[in-house]
């Protein structure tokens, strides 16, 4: 038996006891592999839980709107420049001449999925009856982007002719900021929703006429802070309230924008000119100056038009914080800030610094009693850098919320009092995130510009529904599309466009009055400014 | 008989050259293996932000496979299931010399994805610092030695396949194979 087996015996044939030795020798390395693989596998898993079990947060999506049947909505666009392109392919109706460039453009590179998501986009049932620009060659683009088989739309001179048209149920407003509330408060007069651009008003007093003829009218109004769809919001303010931060005493949000479409260096159309531009109805009331292409279509360069870095960026900002705490307007807010890189004639600052105080905003803590009241919220904004790192950072006693896009990171405290005894036990460490939360995490983005970037980096292109990716202004549309067909809530309405809007003016007012701005939350007001100095900063002439 | 006897013929290896072939034959296995066995485990693994981040001059081939999604999820799956096989493959002593050569050519699409050349600089990191060799080029050469020098027939489930076959898993002198192949 045993010489049957020897290995030097050539001519014999058939497995032997040695070569079956021989043939599974490496069985037991596999039966190693497979025992610390798991091993390992229940050790992570065990660390995951124990974590997960203490934070307890719910990683839920936010919940979806109503049925787009019935009617179709039958909606006017008033303002079809860059933004209203933009709302109006949100709704439905991509122009033209950007189809075409995104399909060259996905033909070129095959990550640029722009247009197939567009493609891709759940139709609304609207149908756009009216539009109104006061440039020619953009009503025309208008006109041509929103016509259908059915649906021939009018062109209105004039916002009001639209209002008055039965043929219009709501408006979307993206004109320049000095128009907004005039255009909403007569929506609203005239019983027609309003979805609004922000900064949701441009002068402090015309924001309180909005908020009553709201208020009073029963009309569906949503302010376009369309971040507020992105789905890690849900889970972010999930983390919160299950205080897994701690107590918050700082809020860090930040802009950094280096090009000139991020400094609002528009294009000028070749075609401007006082035949094709309703020059005066543009003007409204800002202070009246000749004709000017520049301040056409470049207005976010001056106050009298738009509300610099505070209206245009703070608010996405303040926005965000906003929808996760809920602090509403600040006890006090300063500004400071200056045109240093582009001194090509604007009024308003390339760099801007906010800071917010909220030091009776209560929040929990893990901490001895008395220590669960106050924070900052600090803006930080320059057009003249686009270094990348400074992401929005909430700073808790237990631990940082870091907030990319769509992404949720929190890393440990190494001083928490929470953790204390896991960090000690090596089960956390303050290095590798706590928790974190990415639901594209399967998926492959491709942003193109650097605004672009920017953007996303907001949350404020694009989130996740059941992991694909879809435009958060189409979603945000939508909200307010189920709120006139269902009545079903919308996220950014009157009292938080008020609170958006009343911030952004007391910064403002601080820039240029140079001093700290009170506001009194029980009688609604800003306190230590007079109305003159209201009426100075807003240009108003009495 | 001739042409199975040469079919089944192993190098005539020494007791030191077979042990040490075959532990370097499981060390890479293992490495294979677990690389599969934890991507099955990751939901959300896949290989599309690893291609992305392509440099070189293959990238654009590798972008494409990213890009289309019904092709990344063929792309994910034959990575998890062809590290699995190839890991298993390696440890188990089955298919040695096509295990080999299989793993060589996967590292080498990692490689070539990710060449460290001068000037090509990644978006995830490494955990070294390499010019031109990394680890991956390492292993793809370690691979090319098990597929010259196979052990399978010494240490594996090949010597069962082959003596189950009638085959005879003897080494046979290189003077004899040079005779056979003239």
């Amino acid at each position: 038996m045993e010489n049957n087996n020897n290995l030097n015996n050539s001519e014999k044939k058939g497995i032997g006891r040695r070569d079956l030795i021989k043939g599974l020798a490496a069985v037991p390395v596999l039966g190693a592999l497979a025992f610390s693989t798991s091993k390992k596998n229940a050790y992570d898993q065990n660390l995951k839980n124990s974590i997960l079990r203490e934070l307890n947060i719910d990683a839920s999506t936010p919940p979806p709107t109503g049925p787009m049947a019935g009617d179709p909505v039958r909606l006017g666009i008033i303002g079809y420049g860059i933004r209203g392109k933009q709302l109006v392919k949100a709704a439905g109706f991509m122009a033209r001449s950007e189809k075409e460039k995104l399909q060259k453009s996905a033909l070129e590179n095959p990550n640029d999925t722009r247009l197939k998501d567009f493609m891709e986009q759940e139709n609304l049932n609207v149908r756009f009856t009216g539009v109104c620009d006061l440039f020619d060659v953009r009503a025309e683009e208008a006109l041509d982007t929103v016509t259908t088989d059915d649906n021939k739309p009018k062109r209105f001179g004039t916002y009001q002719e639209m209002l008055a048209s039965p043929d219009i149920d709501g408006v979307i407003i993206a004109t320049p900021d000095h128009w907004h509330a005039p255009i909403s408060i007569d929506a609203a007069r005239a019983g027609k929703h309003v979805y609004v651009e922000k900064c949701m008003t441009h002068k402090v007093n015309e924001t309180y006429e909005l908020y009553d003829a709201v208020k009073t009218s029963g009309i569906v109004f949503q302010v376009g802070h369309q971040h507020r769809q992105t789905q890690s919001f849900v889970t972010a303010r999930d983390v919160l309230r299950k205080n897994v931060l701690g107590h918050v005493s700082l809020v860090q949000a930040c802009t950094n924008r280096n090009s000139d479409n991020g400094a609002w260096q528009y294009n000028i159309h070749e075609k401007a000119s006082p035949e094709t531009i309703d020059w005066q109805q543009f003007l409204g009331n800002a202070p009246q100056i000749p004709f000017n292409k520049e301040h056409f279509f470049r207005w976010r360069k001056w106050w009298e038009y738009g509300s610099g870095l505070a209206g245009d960026l703070l608010t996405h900002d303040y926005d965000r914080i906003n929808c996760l705490f809920r602090m509403g307007i600040p006890k006090s807010a300063t500004a400071s800030g200056g045109i240093y890189t582009h001194k090509d004639g604007r009024d308003v600052p390339d760099v801007y610094h906010v800071v917010m105080e909220y030091p009776d905003f209560q929040m929990g803590t893990s901490q001895e009693k008395g220590k669960e009241k106050g924070f900052t919220f600090m803006y930080s904004a320059t057009l003249g850098n686009q270094f990348g790192g400074r992401n929005t950072l909430l700073m808790g006693h237990d631990a940082t919320l870091e907030l990319l896009g769509n992404t949720i990171t929190v890393h440990a405290d190494p001083r928490s009092t929470r953790y204390k005894e896991m960090i000690k036990d090596k089960m956390i460490d303050p290095e590798v995130p706590l928790y974190s939360y990415n639901p594209m995490a399967n998926g492959v983005d491709g942003v193109t510009s650097a605004t672009a970037k920017y953007f996303a980096n907001k949350g404020l292109l694009f989130t996740y529904r059941n992991g694909k990716r879809v435009d958060s202004t189409h979603l945000h549309i939508r909200e307010w599309l189920s709120g006139i067909r269902n009545g079903t809530k919308v996220s950014c309405g009157i009292e938080e466009g008020f609170e958006e809007a009343i911030s952004a003016h007391m910064t403002t007012l601080a820039f240029k009055l140079g001093r700290k701005i009170e506001w009194d939350a029980d009688a609604k007001k800003i306190i230590n400014v007079t109305e003159e100095e209201i009426n100075q900063c807003d240009f108003i002439t009495i | 008989m001739k042409t199975e006897l040469k079919k089944a013929a192993t190098l005539n290896y020494t007791n030191g050259q077979v042990t040490a072939l075959v532990i370097l034959r499981m060390l890479i296995g293992w490495h294979l293996l677990y690389e599969g066995v934890v991507k099955l485990y990751n939901p959300s693994w896949s290989a599309g932000p690893f291609l992305m981040d392509s440099k070189g001059i293959f990238s654009q081939f590798f972008f494409d496979l990213a890009s289309n999604p019904a092709v990344l999820n063929v792309v994910d799956f034959l990575n998890i299931w062809g590290l699995i096989a190839i890991g298993l493959g390696l440890i188990l002593g089955l298919f040695n010399k096509v295990a080999a050569i299989a793993g060589a050519i996967l590292l080498s699409l990692y490689y070539l994805s990710h060449p460290p050349f001068i000037g090509l600089k990644y978006a995830l990191p490494s955990e070294g610092s390499y010019l031109i060799v990394n680890k991956n080029l390492i292993e793809i050469f370690a691979l090319i030695v098990l597929a010259v020098f196979p052990t399978g027939l010494q240490i594996g489930l090949d010597r069962l396949i082959a003596l189950s076959r009638g085959k005879s898993v003897e080494p046979v002198e290189n003077e004899e194979l040079e005779k056979e192949a003239a």
